[in-house]
Formats: C-alpha cells, structure tokens, sequence
C-alpha cells in the first residue's frame, strides 16, 4: 500500500525531470562534465589512446614537449603523455572503487545503527566517532603502514578511512526518516526491518549521499595521489600521477613539464568532480553533507 | 560547563587509549618483523633475534603491550630501531616545533586572505569579483597541496631564486630565515584550507544578512558598515570557527605530505619515514602524537563554540 507513495517520492528527488537541462544551464558543471568524459574516455581507452608504451625507455631523457612527444619524456627517456594516460586508469579506478566500497559499508554500518538504535547503534557510534576524530588521509596513511603498498591495499585503506563520514551521514538521515508517517504505516502493515530500510528509508536518504559520493571521489584521488607521492601507493612499476610527480621531483628545475603536467592532471580530474559535485548539491538542494572539510 | 569540561577530557584519553591499542595491535598483526627485513644483508640469522631481545620483541604480545601502554604514559615511547636508536620521545621533542610552526604560519596566512575574500564575496554576490573568488576557491580546493609545493619550488626557488628550496631553519636563527623556510610549506598548505573557510564565509555571510534582526539594524538606521561589523559579522563567524577548528586537522594532515616535499623534519616527515623503515617505536609514537594533536584541537573547538554561542550550553 504504502510502497507507490515512498517510490514516486524517491524519483521525485532523484530522477526528476531537468537534471540535464539545470545541467546546462551552470557553466562550471558543463566543464566538469566534458573534463571528466575526456578523463574517463582516456583511462578506458588508454591503449589506444597513448602515443607509446607507458614503461619503454627508448626516447631521448628529460627531452622538452616537441612534436614526436607533446607532453615531454622524463628523466629515463619514457613518454610523458602516456604515462599520464595510464595514470588516469588507476587515479580513477581508485578514486571510484575506494567510494563505492566506503558507500555500501558506511551506508549499512550507518543505517543498522540509526534504525535499530539502542545498543547497536552505541557499538557502532563509538568506532564511528573514533575515526571522525581523524583526517581521512592521516586514518589511510595509518592503514597503509599497517596493511603495506599495493593497488589492492591502497583501496582498502582509502575505502575505510571515508566508512565514517557515509555512516554519519546515513544514521542522520534515517533518524529523521524514521519519524515519518509512511514508515509507522509500513511497520503496522507487517513490513519487514530489512525491507523498510530498503524500499523506504534508503531512497529518501539518497540525494545527500549522492553528494557526498561525488566530493568523496576527489578526495579519494587526492588522497591515493598524495600516497603514491609519499612512496606509500601502487607498485613502483605502474605509473600513477602522484609517482610520477614524486619521480620527477630532482628534476623540476630543469625540465618544467615533469612537474607540471602530472599535477595538472590531478587537478583537472579533481576540480571536474568538484564543479559537478557542486551542481549536484545546487540540484538536489542538499544544505549540509557532513563536512566539507573532512578531506 | 566544568562537568562538561571533565566528560569530554575523559572521552579524549579513551580515544587515546584506543588509537593506542588499534596501532599497537595492527602493526603487530602484520606477517614478518622490521628486525628480519634489517639483518636480511648480513645473512646472520643470530643478528635478528638478538635484535629482537633488544628492544624486547621477544616476549609475548600482552606484555609487550603493558610495557608500551605503562611507558607510554610516562612519556617514554621507547626507541627508534634504526641508526642510532634516538628515543623517540627526543625524536618527536625535535620534530614538533616544525610541524607546529608550518601549521600555525598556514592558518595566518589561510585566515588572512579567506575571511576578506568570503566577505567581498557575499557583499557582491554574482559580481565579477565573487565569480574570480569562487573560482579561485574551487582551484585551491583541488589542487594536491605537494604539487603546489612543486610550483612554488619551481617559481621561487629554482627560478627567481628568492627563496630556499628545502630544509627549515629554527626562529631562533631569526625571524626572517624562520620565515623564508616555511612560507612555501605554509602556502601549500594553507591553500586548500583557504578555499574552505573563503567558501563557508560567504555562504555564512549570506544567510546572516537575511535573517531579521540584520534587517532590523539596517532598517532603525545604522550605518551599512555598522550593521555589517557589529551585527552581521559576528553572527557569519560562528559557523565559520567550528570549520577552522577542524581544518586544523587539515592543516596537519598537509603538513604530512608537505614536509616531505621540503625535506623539512617534521612529524610528518618522521612518520613517513617510519612508516617506510617499518620502524615500529617511531611510528607508534608519532601516531600517538599526532592523534594527541588532533583530539586536543576537537576538544578546543567545542570549549570554543561554546564561548563564542551564548545559545549553546552545555549541562
């Protein structure tokens, strides 16, 4: 009975017609679109994309951009626009997987505590706050020097150091849920916990967790890139933008575009995600997404 | 307030505790020793376990917990396994007036240039003006903080010459070698933390001057400038201090990474390099630390918070 009503109430903040058009109308999130599409087409498509072999070493060492090599070769004679191209597989791969895993695990922990409350939630609350006390980066700094380098480790760490901010997020969302009317209705009429939560509290508690999805992903990048710069990230052998940056860094002063590019690709990415993550809060009218500042 | 004061103290000691026992226990639960890794050249198996024995890895878990926790609390965390086994304590003693002086000089120069830059903003909502703040702010805010220390490397040290490119030098020396040491750190770092409170000054600033009691004061005929000082201002900060409070922990969280670029030994800088000599005392140790930082500085936003919103008391 109860079910329509919640179904169209969930569209109605997500699907709702003019997203596309609201869209196109903000200019920053036009860029941040076509950025991104560039970004993600590069990253799917990098074999075919890069010039050169990311790892051959047969070109001339530390050689200006020129025509043969637009963005440069670094200090052992390898392409610098290829190397970035497969560097964006891995800063995006990281960036979406680390956030999809903190999304699904922050929502449960996040939702279990603020349904059932009680002792559950306390259990649940008291890790939570722990971890809220902590910067994300610094908490996957931590977990890197416990769990070792490594794309895979990487992500663990990265994932769990932003659990907290989508379980305080959810908890707040379903505590205000739950006093709405529909959900008494839902449980007088037998419904399950489990099925209230997901047909019911879950959609309503979408459009702040979709923004805080989006900003989570260029922290994530961020934080992965500051990983692989400080020589905690992905093996020494795939080329990732914070590695180049760092493997440059004797270099810079005499050959500019080491230091240059690479950052400028981080940044781009990250500030793409940011002009969208922006519209998306300007759409979804979503006022307080835990804190921008938790980065 | 003081009852207030003496829960929160408590709950910031348990959460020591427990960063305590979480990094005591992962580090350990981790497969292999940093001593094995350490002799692996001179093929001398006798070496790590007499290594071992020395720094008392030899015994069980629980007691070497004990001890840890027992000492820890008497400001003894133990010894670096490296080099010339420097206790850590000294070692931290040494790194703490660097980290503190980047994170500080940061925070002047962040609040210096974003509460100015959030209020033209807000005054001139959608002027040229606002647009070149917002636009600045969204650049600052996605600009990893060790490549603008490249930048800035590159600008000022490599290329004009006007600044030292690494290293750090104690106020002690002067004010002025103190400063040119740490004002690229402290700018890289302190960008991103700009962009935010910028951000958040504007926004603040905004919802004030729309609410009632501004108008009023507009409306009984104070001055534009007496309104926005004594009545709008104030109420706009509010907000805008609890963000700082937590940016601190930013700030330090920068400094991690940034210290590394400037070869600068900060806490950071000991914690990566512990990290990556699998020097368990040193690591241990300035995660203490550095958690200590940043639960002290969560606690002094809420005493503040407090202090500033006569609207908020706490039982």
């Amino acid at each position: 009975m109860t079910e329509p009503a919640t179904s169209t109430l969930a569209e109605a903040t997500i699907a709702r017609p003019g997203f596309f058009t609201s869209l196109r109308r903000d200019k920053k999130a036009v860029a941040g679109a076509v950025i991104l599409a560039l970004f993600v087409l590069a990253a799917i498509a990098a074999p075919l994309m890069a010039p050169y072999d990311p790892n051959d070493m047969e070109y001339d060492m530390i050689g200006a951009p020129d025509w043969l090599h637009p963005l440069g070769t670094d200090d052992l004679g390898r392409d610098l626009l290829s190397r970035l191209i497969y560097g964006a597989r891995v800063s995006l791969f990281v960036g979406f997987a680390t956030v999809g895993m903190a999304l699904l695990a922050g929502v449960a922990l996040g939702v279990a505590a603020g349904y059932y409350g009680g002792f559950i939630d306390s259990v649940i609350m008291r890790y939570i706050d722990l971890q809220w006390a902590f910067p994300n980066f610094i908490i996957a700094v931590y977990l890197v020097a416990v769990f070792g380098t490594g794309l895979s480790n990487v992500i663990v760490a990265i994932a769990l150091a932003f659990i907290d901010d989508f379980a305080r997020v959810a908890r707040s969302m379903v505590l205000t849920i739950k006093q709405e009317q529909y959900i008494d209705a839902a449980r007088t009429a037998g419904t399950s916990n489990a099925r209230i939560m997901w047909r019911h509290v879950l959609p309503n508690a979408l459009a702040p967790l979709i923004v805080l999805a989006t900003v989570s992903v260029s922290n994530a990048i961020l934080a992965e890139a500051g990983l692989s710069f400080l020589g905690l990230g992905v093996d020494a052998s795939t080329p990732t933008w914070g590695l180049i940056l760092a493997e440059s860094r004797s270099f810079i002063s005499r050959a500019w575009w080491l230091g240059l590019f690479p950052g400028l690709a981080i940044m781009l990415t990250v500030l793409s995600i940011n002009f969208l993550g922006d519209a998306l809060r300007d759409y979804l009218d979503v006022r307080e997404t835990g804190d921008p500042v938790r980065a | 307030m003081s009852k207030y004061l003496l829960r929160r103290t408590l709950g910031a000691m348990v959460v020591m505790w427990a960063v305590a026992t979480l990094v005591f226990f992962m580090l350990r639960a981790v497969p292999g020793d940093p001593f094995t890794a350490m002799v692996f050249d001179t093929g001398d198996p006798t070496a790590a376990e007499e290594m071992r024995r020395a720094f008392g890895f030899d015994q069980p878990v629980y007691v070497q917990y004990f001890k840890y926790l027992v000492q820890a609390v008497q400001g003894n965390l133990g010894t670096s396994i490296y080099g010339s086994r420097v206790p850590v304590a000294t070692i931290i003693a040494e790194s703490f007036p660097r980290t503190l002086s980047i994170t500080v000089l940061a925070f002047l120069i962040a609040v210096t240039i974003a509460i100015p830059a959030g209020l033209i903003s807000a005054l001139y909502k959608y002027s040229a003006l606002d647009h070149g703040v917002t636009i600045v702010a969204f650049l600052g805010l996605s600009m990893p903080d060790f490549w603008l220390a490249i930048l800035l490397i590159i600008a000022f040290a490599a290329g004009l010459g006007w600044l030292p490119a690494i290293g750090y030098a104690p106020l002690s020396e002067g004010f002025g070698a103190w400063l040119s040491h740490l004002i690229m750190p402290a700018i890289a770092i302190g960008t991103p933390f700009a962009a935010i409170i910028a951000r958040m000054v504007r926004s603040s600033m905004l919802e004030v001057l729309r609410t009632e009691y501004v108008q009023v004061a507009s409306s009984k005929g104070l001055l534009r400038w007496q309104v926005l000082l004594q009545h709008a201002f104030p109420n706009a900060l509010i907000p805008v201090i609890t963000v700082m409070g937590i940016a601190l922990a930013l700030l330090m969280a920068g400094a991690v990474v940034v210290e590394n670029v400037f070869a600068i030994k900060g806490l950071g800088r000991v914690l990566i390099q512990g990290i990556l000599n699998r020097d368990y005392p040193v690591v241990q140790g300035a995660i203490l630390i550095v958690s200590g930082i940043f639960v002290l500085s969560n606690l002094i936003v809420d005493m503040l918070y407090a202090a500033i919103d006569p609207r908020i008391r706490y039982e």
